[in-house]
């Protein structure tokens, strides 16, 4: 398969995702993996489509639901495929008040230790006088969880928790 | 002594539920060591349940003895019939299946379990599980009663919002 990088963002509204896959199915396309969600007031979708198309026929197929939902997209081929999932064994929970260069620094620690990021999800919640910034790691490292704790312990200051914790997964 | 094929998804067998052992017998005795056979030649079970094999009964086996870090655990388990009995808070872990091949997600699972069951022999026994081994037989049960832990996932951003209290520093 021949898998290209879909990515469209726009302000939210009701049907996006509903008027992007119709017209991918109605032009063909196979779906892989996705991942798509609301950022401040946006939605934001990344999703792999193959239907051994080129770039130019994705792009005529997907410009005019694109023009009608105001949203910008962006086609990239890619060499990656599908079922080359990895296990997280770590998860990393991050909260506090919100401040310049938490991300940079929590994830520099961490990739330090040769810590592979699966996936981060982040969150300014509160209100506008005291913002708090919350985000979530998983992510796959060979490192023992001790090592990665002490690289972490020195971003732990006094209003931000870091905290790492081993993730066993379950298969039964 | 056998190799038993596993049944995948989307094989709607993994969706019945399942009867009640009546025969305690030698040609259960027989599966039951097929069934344990098969669960070793896989990718590192912790249980395995009868349906996953195609034999719509209540027979779980579970082995929490040999995880990565270790956790508090009954060692090797034959559960005939069993049942739970009592539910103790909530924990949310990353659970993946032999039926679900290349796929692991987030689920809730209580925390604390019992559980009344009867052996081989048809004897009754009670146990009293927590953490990863109360998830493992929460899985397995559900297998049981026709659910896959597809079934049960959460979104990733539920994550968010853990009930596990953070310390100040980051680090206990």
């Amino acid at each position: 398969m021949n898998w290209l990088m879909l990515t469209l963002v726009g302000e939210d509204q009701p049907g996006i995702v509903a008027q992007v896959t119709d017209a991918l199915y109605r032009g063909g396309c196979t779906l892989g993996e996705s991942s798509m969600i609301r950022l401040g007031g946006n939605f934001s979708i990344m999703m792999m489509v193959d239907g051994g198309h080129a770039e130019q026929t994705l792009t005529n197929l997907i410009a005019p639901v694109a023009d009608r939902l105001q949203l910008k997209f962006h086609i990239d081929p890619i060499h990656g495929g599908l079922h080359r999932h990895r296990v997280p064994n770590f998860q990393v929970r991050v909260n506090g008040a919100d401040r310049a260069g938490i991300v940079a620094k929590v994830t520099g620690a961490l990739a330090e230790c040769g810590f592979n990021i699966l996936e981060l999800a982040s969150d300014v919640v509160g209100d506008s006088e005291k913002p708090v910034y919350i985000m979530t790691i998983q992510g796959y490292a060979e490192a023992e969880i001790e090592t990665l704790e002490s690289a972490l312990q020195p971003l732990a200051v006094e209003d931000i928790d870091v905290h790492i914790s081993s993730v066993e997964t379950l298969i039964g | 002594m056998a190799i038993l094929e596993i049944l995948k998804l989307p094989d709607p067998r993994l969706k019945q539920l399942a009867d009640e052992v009546v025969r305690f017998d030698d040609e259960l005795h027989g599966f039951i060591a097929d069934l344990e056979e098969t669960r070793q030649a896989g990718p590192a079970a912790v249980g395995i349940a009868a349906p996953q094999v195609g034999r719509s009964q209540r027979i779980v086996i579970l082995d929490c003895s040999t995880t990565r870090k270790p956790v508090p655990n009954h060692g090797y388990l034959i559960l005939v019939n069993p049942e739970i009995t009592e539910w103790d808070g909530f924990e949310l872990g990353r659970e993946g299946c032999l039926s679900v091949p290349d796929y692991t997600g987030n689920v809730i699972r209580a925390e604390r379990i019992k559980v009344r069951s009867q052996d081989p022999q048809g004897e009754d026994h009670e146990f009293e599980m927590e953490g990863f081994e109360a998830r493992a037989l929460q899985h397995e049960v559900d297998h049981l009663d026709g659910i896959l832990f597809i079934d049960r996932l959460v979104s990733r951003r539920t994550d968010l919002f853990q009930r596990k209290v953070y310390q100040k520093g980051g680090k206990k």
